[in-house]
């Protein structure tokens, strides 16, 4: 199975080459890929719905202890059922919209991509290897939702939607970590089978808050739900893909995946039922607002995804019950209702429902299943939807908590389900017929299949839920959810009760709401001020936020001069230095005056040479002065015997001069440019720098906090590394892998020398930058060496 | 700015590259067990191309350089410095293990960290050199 993910991307990464070979029918070929997985999938059920779970082990990074290890249980048997089997319907359905799309082979790159994330998200048994296939979902949904990369809006939806969703991410580590650290396991199986209570463990809440977060964002829970219609800015198998059957419901897995072991407290109660609660009904308040077709589903699947989250917060084992099958319900209605949205737009050319009447009798096979999808949708019996939304009505009427608030939202919500519901099935079949910006005929036999399978899904479950063993896959999944044996029996009868009768009542308020849509839109749109108000307005201002801060900052740190990097630099320095040093350790400044004659001269050298150079008034005296303290350091080195040292810093101190007086010649005329304060500021943070250093390599010789290295790299660089030299030894041996990638950084510096001298010399631009900025930068790129012996 | 062409110069820089590259491929051999290795030998190498470009001038020493541009020099030591990490890797080993062999004949002892010392030479050396001779070259085009 790991293999099969793993060929998945390979696929996906081949599909270029698929379609030289194959042409337009690159999505059928492609579509045998997760068919074949799900009736793999498929054929484990039995044996998952006996044993409980199945683990599939295979070692990643075992130094690391990252496994890819595959869990299947119920749960994630029923996620990678709908997202193989949805994934083959978009696939085939996908090759008929984008017909003749110049860019289709972009297109099953990231789709297939996508599915196999997807599907290694919902497998994943491993915390790491969850958060990896999450961050690839967002990504490749990232890339799919600014397919249209020409248009302005789509780029922007796209960097919409991956800000919010990994911006959860973050939050998924955090959260993720957490919980490692709580359960001292980094495997799901592992946690969900220990016995130890995570809810009385002292990081629960902020562990709980953080998992929270990324689901509902990626799950477009209030008030993170914006990003979601504006997502529909993908092409439609997109959005019927990711952003209703799939990809949206992994915030929901996690949680259905955690419920056993952190569901059940106060805090999880209350979040999830009424953030639940409250977006269902925001999602299905919004839903009729809109004329566009692809919103209007959008906003009705964020009501479904509250629906969802509420459930999981009631938590009772009738809610689990209706948590499966809701789910399963609404991935196979809604994935055939955006297809059949997409097939109205390609065939009429607009997207507006008020645009569109009377197409029945030309597109007689997506009227069929538009209606059978909107009636499961509706929950009208006897299809899924309707089993799905009566034990949904059952469990909000059992739950513990906030009962009046959760009945009276989720019936409201369903009265607004089943008016938007009746939009989209019935407004563009029915009643009178619009000019369309197309002439409108049925749909090709690829862009039907899809849909057509979905919705008759939608059917036979719900007449006969035990068929294609129904029953046992939701049984299986609601014990995963619940963490305990939860039986699942559908039936479309469960006897007249208030769930039946609410039902019933809310289709007859939801079919009145339909056939007065249009007033009751125009009243709404009094609203439209606060609208602009809500959470997307808090997110643009925040992004502008940013950008500005960004700007700001950039301007006050990095404003090209050369000598406000230094001084910015050294204050930190100072700053974190003088703070660990004074703070935290008793600062030693005593002399130990037992200096030979001759030491004493170098270090007077040095001194002079430091002196002059500040003091200079010609450049040339300048740096020659500088030159003077390199080579009375190299002096120093040669006398404490450290040859190799010695050698590089003499080196290393000619080629500077040499290049510092190679740039001299190209400065403008040495003059006085600061003022006299800024002159005393530069010469107190240079004194007290230097104060402080002197002061850190004293104190630094009396703390002993660990046994010196060198003791071990003395006496191993023979035998180990058979060197005798210990400096080189630690240069290419011991520390091979920092000089590597100071290699990197010298190579890096010189290439950014000659690029930016070539690029003066080539475009032959004004010399603003020859204040020396130019010439201290080359200084800084020849000292920075790759030594650290 | 760089006058080219006094007399004294010339002849040392003529004779003193030479010189001083052998010396630098010898500091680069001796390294590991001596003072020495591929930093310290590549500045020297560089400092003998810098010798040489102050006596003759950019087109002279790209003449003596042939084909090599001293950017591809960096490549050469990166790449070198990534070679010299994959036999650890054939070897099960964990990243950059040194691996040694003796080369039976001449006795020499050929080894990774060698390759890497090699590989820090061309970067040293490309880099300095890269840098100097852009440097002159923005000068030589400019009154």
């Amino acid at each position: 199975m790991q293999l099969a993910v793993l060929m998945g991307f390979l696929l996906a990464a081949s599909s270029p080459l698929l379609h030289r070979w194959f042409g337009q029918r690159t999505s059928l070929v492609l579509a045998l890929f997760p068919a074949g997985l799900a009736a793999w999938l498929a054929l484990q059920a039995p044996e998952v719905i006996e044993n409980g779970s199945l683990l599939l082990a295979w070692q990643w990074v075992p130094s690391l202890g990252i496994s890819l290890t595959f869990l299947l249980d119920g749960l994630s048997l029923l996620f990678g059922l709908l997202i193989t089997v949805i994934g083959a319907c978009v696939l085939v359905y996908a090759g008929g919209y984008l017909k003749d799309h110049p860019d289709l082979a972009r297109f099953h790159i990231a789709l297939v991509a996508f599915m196999v994330s997807m599907l290694g998200l919902v497998l994943a048994d491993g915390l790491f290897t969850l958060f990896i296939f999450w961050e690839l979902t967002s990504i490749t949904s990232y890339l799919l939702i600014g397919f249209n990369h020409s248009d302005i809006e789509a780029r922007k939806s796209a960097r919409q939607g991956l800000f919010v969703t990994v911006a959860g991410g973050l939050a998924l580590m955090a959260g993720l970590v957490l919980l490692g650290i709580a359960s001292g396991s980094w495997s799901l199986a592992e946690i969900l089978s220990a016995d130890a209570d995570l809810r009385e463990h002292a990081l629960y809440t902020p562990m709980l808050i953080c998992l929270l977060l990324a689901a509902f964002t990626k799950s477009a829970q209030f008030p993170f739900h914006f990003w979601l219609p504006n997502a529909m800015a993908a092409p439609t198998p997109v959005s019927a893909y990711l952003h209703s059957a799939t990809m949206v419901k992994a915030g929901i897995y996690l949680l259905a995946r955690l419920h056993p072991e952190l569901g059940g407290t106060a805090l999880w109660v209350g979040i999830l039922s009424v953030v639940g609660a409250t977006t269902m009904l925001v999602g299905a308040f919004l839903a009729i607002h809109h004329t566009n077709i692809k919103k209007l589903l959008a906003y009705s699947t964020i009501m479904t995804l509250g629906t969802l989250t509420m459930l999981l917060g009631i938590g009772s084992e009738y809610a689990m019950t209706a948590f499966v099958t809701f789910l399963l319900a609404h991935s196979l209605y809604k994935g055939a209702l955006f297809m059949v949205a997409g097939i109205l737009d390609h065939e009429t050319g607009t997207k507006d429902v008020t645009q569109m009447g009377g197409l029945r009798p030309v597109m007689p096979i997506t009227a069929t299943i538009a209606l059978v999808a909107a009636l499961s949708f509706a929950g009208v019996p006897p299809l899924l939807g309707f089993i799905g939304k009566e034990l949904m009505l059952e469990s909000v009427l059992g739950a513990d908590r906030f009962q009046m608030l959760l009945v009276l939202f989720a019936f409201v919500a369903a009265i607004l389900t089943i008016a938007v519901a009746f939009i989209v099935a019935l407004r563009p079949f029915y009643g009178k017929r619009y000019q369309t910006p197309l002439e409108p005929h049925e749909a090709p036999l690829s862009m039907l299949v899809g849909p057509a399978l979905l919705a008759l899904g939608s059917l036979l479950l719900g007449l006969v839920p035990a068929m294609l063993g129904g029953d046992a896959l939701l049984t299986s999944a609601a014990t995963a959810v619940a963490g305990h044996t939860t039986e699942v029996t559908l039936s479309l009868w469960y006897g007249v009760n208030i769930a039946l009768i609410m039902s019933m009542v809310s289709l007859g308020l939801g079919f009145w709401l339909f056939k007065r849509w249009d007033s009751v839109r125009g009243r709404l749109s009094i609203l439209n001020p606060v609208m602009r108000r809500g959470p997307e307005a808090g997110y643009e201002s925040m992004m502008n936020g940013i950008v500005h801060l960004s700007e700001w900052q950039t301007r006050l740190l990095q404003n090209g001069y050369m000598r406000n990097y230094i001084l910015v630099m050294l204050i930190t320095l100072i700053a974190l230095i003088g703070n660990s040093i004074l703070l935290r350790h008793s600062p030693q400044f005593a002399f130990d005056l037992d200096v030979r004659f001759h030491e004493a001269a170098v270090v007077g050298c040095m001194a002079m040479g430091a002196l002059f150079a500040t003091i200079s008034r010609s450049r040339l005296g300048a740096v020659v002065s500088v030159g003077v303290m390199g080579f009375s350091i190299a002096l120093i080195f040669i006398l404490f015997s450290a040859p190799d040292l010695a050698i590089t810093q003499l080196l290393v101190e000619t080629l500077t001069v040499i290049l510092l007086v190679l740039v001299l010649f190209r400065l403008p005329r040495f003059s006085n440019l600061s003022t006299s304060f800024e002159r005393i500021r530069d010469g107190i943070v240079a004194a007290t720098m230097g104060i402080l250093i002197c002061m850190l390599i004293m104190t630094s010789w009396s703390i002993q906090q660990f046994e010196p290295i060198s003791t071990y790299m003395i006496e191993n660089s023979v035998p180990l590394a058979h060197g005798l030299n210990i400096v080189n030894v630690i240069l290419v041996d011991y520390r091979a892998l920092d000089t590597l990638g100071e290699m990197f950084v010298l190579a890096l510096a010189a290439i950014g020398v000659i690029a930016m001298l070539k690029l003066r010399h080539g475009e032959g631009l004004p010399s603003e930058n020859g204040d020396g900025k130019n010439g201290e930068k080359r200084n800084a790129a020849i000292t920075k060496e790759p030594y650290d012996g | 700015m760089v006058k080219s062409g006094t007399i004294i110069l010339n002849t040392a820089a003529r004779l003193l590259m030479p010189l001083q590259l052998l010396f630098s491929v010898f500091l680069l051999l001796r390294g590991h067990d001596e003072p020495g290795g591929g930093f310290i030998a590549g500045l020297v190498a560089a400092g003998a191309f810098t010798l040489y470009l102050f006596a003759f001038g950019v087109s002279a020493t790209k003449e003596v350089l042939r084909m090599v541009d001293p950017r591809d020099l960096i490549g050469v030591g990166l790449l070198l410095g990534m070679i010299s990490v994959l036999p650890a890797w054939f070897m099960g080993q964990p990243f950059l293990t040194a691996q040694w062999w003796t080369i039976p004949i001449i006795d020499f002892k050929a080894s990774t960290p060698l390759i890497f010392d090699v590989g820090v030479y061309f970067a040293v050396l490309g880099s300095v050199t890269g840098m100097v001779m852009s440097l002159m070259e923005v000068d030589k085009d400019e009154p």
